[in-house]
């Protein structure tokens, strides 16, 4: 299977300026040297906790922000050197959902004004009424709430009137970042639950980011877990969940808790010392060497490379290197 | 002998002179040193009956019947200023959002100290040095330096571990935690919960933890009440909740949540419909629109609370059944 969308090298980093002549003096390396790839039709998670760089990372493949270096390949064609124009026929095939249903629909127009608002700027040719009707009831709302305005629904259904936006076009690529976060947990699951049956009926791909583990692992084929801008460790869910190599992974795992007490008082807690550090000022050497059980000198000075430990699994942890390099 | 009882308590909102309750005769005991988990889903009731305990209601809410009793007194008829007195001294308050219960223009160490001179009576040296110990006790490193800083140079987990001291300065005997580490990320969370639970521990204070993650509860509660529709509608032992749930809406609640270990491939199996409005009129069972097992009764007659669930055709031999 070719890949749908490639991140290549790609790094997004924020100058700071200070001062009256808002002289540039440092910046924030968002995002820093990311690669990845997305086969069609499939769902890849990428999580982290906040500072980490996944809200960056999609933002720069939604092009709502450049990337400093690197490339963005969306089948087959490096987007991230297009202009506004030359980027408008890949505006239809990759679509967003937000984390926030509230603040992502606009208050004053109904729930029908807003998807046909999508379909209008992008001339669509058919009954924009119709296919209005049609992407409410896809996303398993009666037509009825095309009348209604953002307020007078509840959570859950905003959240499904921000799906039927995004499926307008018919895309091929969503980003969902924290499509799901905002959700009581009742609800969480109907959202989840919708999703997964989108991607089967119409072959969507999707680049996922949550900062739930739970959630990301079950809707997910392969995630990435990403730490002050870097990838720590990539895999499968399976591979990730079931065998975890890198340390943060592991940390990240046992800092879960899971509804299940007898499961929970045989597991064991390891919380993790320290704080995440300012993305203004990162470690050097491996950006976890601070918060690293396992960290030694080499860590704080040298970045560590991808280390390949399976087919689809990677780490990037000199313990595991030395781990490669013995077996 | 139970810290906290609360019996038949009935909060409601009055709006345009029409009373509208939100918590529907919510009755439960706290013990010394116990923690006690009120989980549910937005619009249960479970913050706003903890409000109701420490007296915190906003003008529009109103107890209208009911008992709150702490420590032999019945907190609703004592006078503002002597709930101003058990507000700190014997109950506190950890809310979910540090970077807006912490004061921005004032200093860590006065607002630290501030409690600790209201409510202990100790002089300003005496004071500096509890609330020296206070940091260090939760956490915060080089604690003398870091009194002389605002909050917003500290981060979330850090402010948290402030909003924590604070709670403590005058070691209360109930801690209330309006889902305390809700706004905080997963590795933090795991050690602001820890934590609150070692301190609770070593001092002996029993916390009302009030949470919608099903997660914390299994990790650090005893006892989980579970409301739904702003009453208790299952309540009993963290494990026999998990294990052997009776009422349908915490079984669906369980079923709902993605866990680390089940199998990715089957799907969730959600709760159908919307968390009940308090504003609708839903006769019988608050549950029933959304229950699975609903028969007629359900949708005429409120299930009373009796063995520990509300609910007129509880589930205890379902699971057994199938084993």
């Amino acid at each position: 299977m070719s890949a749908l969308l490639r991140i290549e090298d790609v790094s997004v980093h924020f100058p700071i300026h200070k001062g009256l002549l808002q002289r540039e003096v440092g910046e924030v390396r968002a995002v820093d040297s990311v690669t990845l790839e997305l086969k069609k039709g499939e769902a890849f998670g990428l999580v982290g906790e906040s500072g980490c760089g996944k809200t960056t990372l999609a933002r720069a493949v939604l092009r709502l922000v450049d990337p400093t270096s690197g490339a963005i390949w969306f089948d087959g064609q490096n987007i991230s050197g297009l202009t506004a124009k030359g980027l408008a026929p890949f505006r239809k095939r990759i679509a967003a959902i937000f984390q926030d249903p509230f603040s992502s629909l606009n208050p004053r127009q109904k729930s029908g004004q807003i998807i046909a608002e999508v379909l209008k700027v992008h001339d669509y040719a058919g009954d924009v009424q119709a296919r209005v009707g049609e992407l409410l009831s896809i996303c398993g709302l009666a037509p009825r709430f095309a009348e209604l305005y953002p307020h007078e629904m509840s959570g859950g259904q905003r959240q499904r009137v921000g799906i039927a936006r995004a499926l307008a076009l018919e895309p091929e690529l969503i980003v969902c970042d924290e499509a799901v976060s905002a959700l009581d947990v009742s609800i969480q699951a109907q959202i989840i639950n919708l999703l997964e049956e989108l991607r089967a009926k119409f072959d969507l791909t999707y680049l996922f980011i949550g900062h739930d583990l739970s959630v990301v692992r079950h809707l997910c084929d392969r995630i990435a877990v990403m730490y002050l801008g870097r990838i720590m460790e990539m895999g499968t869910s399976e591979e990730l969940f079931d065998n975890p190599r890198h340390p943060y992974t592991k940390a990240l795992i046992d800092a879960v808790p899971e509804p299940d007490p007898e499961g929970e008082d045989m597991r064991d807690h390891v919380a993790l010392k320290g704080e995440i550090p300012s993305p203004l000022n990162p470690p050097s050497g491996c950006v976890f060497n601070t918060r690293c059980p396992i960290a030694f000198d080499r860590c704080t000075k040298v970045v560590p490379s991808v280390t390949r430990l399976g087919k689809t699994h990677t780490a990037a942890c000199f313990a595991l290197q030395t781990d490669a390099a013995q077996n | 002998m139970s810290l906290l009882e609360i019996d038949n308590l009935t909060v409601s909102l009055s709006q345009d002179g029409v009373e509208t309750p939100l918590v529907r005769g919510v009755s439960y005991s706290v013990a010394p040193g116990e923690i006690l988990a009120l989980v549910g889903e937005s619009g249960s009731g479970k913050s706003v009956s903890s409000l109701a305990v420490m007296g915190l209601l906003s003008k529009s809410l109103r107890v209208t019947s009911g008992t709150i009793r702490f420590d032999g007194r019945d907190l609703l008829s004592v006078s503002d200023k002597q709930m101003r007195k058990i507000r700190g001294r014997d109950i506190s308050i950890v809310f979910q959002e540090p970077m807006t219960s912490l004061n921005p223009v004032r200093t860590i160490g006065s607002q630290i100290t501030e409690s600790i001179e209201e409510n202990l009576g100790l002089s300003k040296a005496n004071a500096k040095q509890r609330a020296i110990d206070l940091l260090k006790e939760v956490g915060v490193a080089d604690a003398e330096r870091r009194l002389k800083q605002y909050p917003h140079h500290f981060s979330g987990g850090m402010r948290q571990r402030v909003m924590i001291a604070i709670a403590l300065a005058a070691d209360p005997k109930l801690i209330i935690a309006d889902e305390p580490t809700t706004a905080l990320d997963v590795t933090i969370q795991a050690q602001i919960l820890d934590l609150m639970a070692r301190v609770c521990r070593n001092h002996n204070t029993a916390m009302v933890l009030i949470t919608h993650n099903l997660g914390i509860v299994a990790r650090y509660a005893q006892r989980v009440n579970v409301m739904y529709g702003g009453r208790i509608v299952e309540s009993g032992t963290a494990r026999e909740i998990y294990t052997t749930p009776r009422h349908p809406y915490t079984e669906g609640l369980l079923r709902s949540v993605p866990t680390l270990t089940q199998d990715r491939t089957v799907p969730l199996q959600p709760i159908r419909g919307n968390p009940a409005d308090p504003f609708t009129t839903i006769p019988g069972c608050r549950f029933h629109p959304r229950c699975p097992y609903a028969q007629d009764k359900c949708t005429k007659v409120v299930s009373p609370f009796k063995d520990g669930v509300a609910c007129h055709f509880p589930l205890q031999s379902a699971q057994k059944e199938a084993v």
